[in-house]
């Protein structure tokens, strides 16, 4: 019997699998096709205080092996999401990870506090990465001070797991990963979608409303795998690897660069049932490899017999 | 029940240089949807296409007494639709649903006139098959550039499909659009009860619309929006509708009502039409 638990802060993950924010919904709406309680976690859609609106369609447009996305976090705000959805999460035993977005540090503490205080919250993911809103916590995202700040600030007021999740739109992601860990983070998450555009040649437009917007999908992926790496080798607490995420061998890849648990988004837009084919490919690689915790494999990357001179130390 | 399947392609029938029908071994989505549902399709096993696309589901396709697939109307504008017009049988295509919200089907003495617009004509088979059953009187209005883009007409009129035709270069019915005939055809039928269902360019579905509530009509109008994976999870594919306090707000011509959005895939992508705010 293998253990694919796994272990971010004060929380255990019945399996390194999370769905993650912004692309499954609420969770509620995959039910039909995923049994929740099989998941890790399932990182919700981000959440505001208040409802947004988001931007204007277009709302996406498909690239090679990925897409862009500027759908500007639509949202029914934090208090709805407790009303309406978070009992439907409870019921269907879900390990619930609440993504928030705030505009200033004060609304990330808000929320923070609301959330502590609600029935079947399981960890903070703070986003201060979401490259579409210029009011969101971008800014606190692409600032080494802010994400402390961010960081520490909503330390202070909960005992949930807090997980800032980190943009790749920045020249070092591992500086922000150690920031955030001195601000005492349970672990950081990344990569949210790398900064992108796409323009119709014969309109001269720009195909999303937003004019820019972030890409994500399998083409991102050897990009991720590299920043969770070099996030590895700079902080001790747990990293959460994501991006173009497609298969359990996508999945190993990020584990084995030092990834604890991992997150897969938009592909599971294109396969609502491939987390039972994600769990069993782990399963399988375990017995392939004589495993018996997956907790194991994390970070046991082999670069013994490679040049390590290019990476910064 | 949701269900995903590598659907075997069972034939492929090309309408025009541009149009087909691909049928697809899915039999457990085709019992399982109601007129006006949708799947989401994906073609070839690679990355390109990524995502699936959505396609109203055409026809179900019975064989001896029993349910065997389903069929999409298709036409050629991407990789995907490209992928389905050159579809070959043996070929498999990844097919999800049944998806979305269906029409809601009126009963006698109520009569129901279909208006589609092209491809828009996709949703109205399965639901003029309910409408027949349901023995009620039914009329398909439908649009196209030219004749040689009318197809299944003799499939509605073996139904006792009442058709009225438009195409834009007058080969056949109205010159012009499909509006035209609707427009003049509720006139004349001042007193008769009418639900009017709506499929095609949303330019046509907006004046489908305004003209079902310029003659007292209730409208329903399968839209369709850019859609990244049909269940509600990544909110591309959202639709500005009325705030439920504004419903009787009249709106100008210029300004758009108080409104909010919903996402097509789930809360569509059938709407009734005068809930939608058009862009």
């Amino acid at each position: 019997m293998t253990d694919l638990s796994v272990q971010i802060g004060s929380l255990r993950l019945r399996n390194p699998l999370i769905a993650a924010s912004g692309c499954f919904g609420y969770g509620v709406e995959y039910a039909e096709a995923v049994d929740l309680s099989t998941l890790g976690g399932v990182a919700v859609k981000g959440l505001f205080l208040k409802e947004r609106e988001g931007h204007p369609p277009e709302r996406i447009v498909e690239t090679p092996s990925g897409m862009l996305n500027a759908i500007g976090l639509q949202g029914i705000g934090v208090h709805r999401f407790i009303r309406e959805k978070l009992p439907e999460l409870r019921r269907l035993r879900a390990t619930v990870i609440v993504n928030i977005c705030g505009s200033t540090l004060d609304e990330y503490v808000e929320l923070a506090r609301i959330l502590s205080d609600a029935e079947g919250v399981a960890a903070l993911e703070l986003n201060i990465s979401c490259p579409n809103i210029k009011e969101g916590g971008i800014t606190f995202g692409c600032s080494l001070h802010g994400t402390f700040d961010v960081v520490s600030a909503v330390r202070k007021v909960t005992s949930l797991p807090v997980v800032p999740k980190l943009t790749p739109n920045v020249a070092d992601v591992a500086s922000f990963a150690k920031a955030s860990e001195d601000a005492g983070a349970d672990g950081v998450s990344l990569v949210n979608t790398f900064l992108a555009m796409a323009i119709d040649v014969d309109t001269r437009r720009p195909i999303l409303s937003n004019i820019v917007g972030g890409l994500s999908g399998p083409a991102i992926r050897p990009i991720a795998v590299r920043m969770v790496y070099e996030c590895r080798r700079a902080v001790k607490i747990p990293v959460i690897g994501m991006g173009g995420i497609a298969s359990a061998s996508d999945a190993l890849e990020f584990i084995i660069a030092g990834a604890t648990a991992v997150q897969v988004g938009t592909a599971n837009f294109v396969d609502p049932f491939i987390w039972a084919k994600l769990l069993d490919g782990l399963n399988d690689y375990m017995r392939r490899h004589n495993l018996e915790r997956i907790s194991d494999l994390v970070g046991t990357i082999d670069t013994s017999a490679r040049d390590k001179q290019w990476i910064s130390s | 029940m949701l269900v995903d399947v590598e659907a075997r392609v069972i034939r492929n029938t090309r309408l025009s240089s541009d149009y087909n029908v691909i049928a697809l071994a899915a039999p457990d989505i085709a019992a399982a949807t109601a007129p006006g549902q949708f799947v989401m399709v994906k073609s070839g096993r690679g990355r390109d296409p990524l995502l699936r696309r959505p396609f109203s589901v055409f026809e179900v396709l019975w064989s001896n007494g029993r349910v065997d697939g389903l069929s999409l109307l298709s036409k050629r504008v991407g990789v995907t639709t490209g992928m389905l017009f050159d579809s070959v049988e043996g070929d498999t295509v990844s097919c999800l649903g049944p998806l979305g919200q269906p029409f809601a089907v009126v009963d006698p003495p109520a009569e129901a006139w279909m208006v589609a617009g092209g491809v828009g004509l996709a949703p109205f088979a399965t639901l003029g098959d309910a409408l027949v059953a349901r023995k009620t009187t039914t009329t398909l209005f439908y649009g196209a550039r030219s004749g040689a883009e009318l197809f299944y007409l003799d499939w509605f009129t073996a139904r006792g499909i009442r058709l009225v035709l438009a195409t834009e270069d007058g080969s056949i019915g109205d010159r012009g659009r499909i509006t035209v005939p609707l427009e003049r055809e509720l006139r004349r039928a001042a007193s008769a009860e009418v639900m009017v269902y709506a499929c095609g360019p949303e330019p046509m579905l907006e004046a489908v619309a305004r003209v079902a509530a310029t003659f007292k009509r209730q409208s329903q109008v399968s839209v369709e929006r850019v859609m990244g994976c049909g269940m509600g999870g990544c909110y591309s594919c959202v639709i500005p509708v009325r705030d439920a306090h504004a419903a009787q707000h009249a709106g100008s011509e210029r300004t758009r009502p108080p409104h909010h959005y919903v996402r097509s895939c789930i809360a569509g992508p059938v709407f009734r039409g005068e809930d939608l705010v058009w862009d």
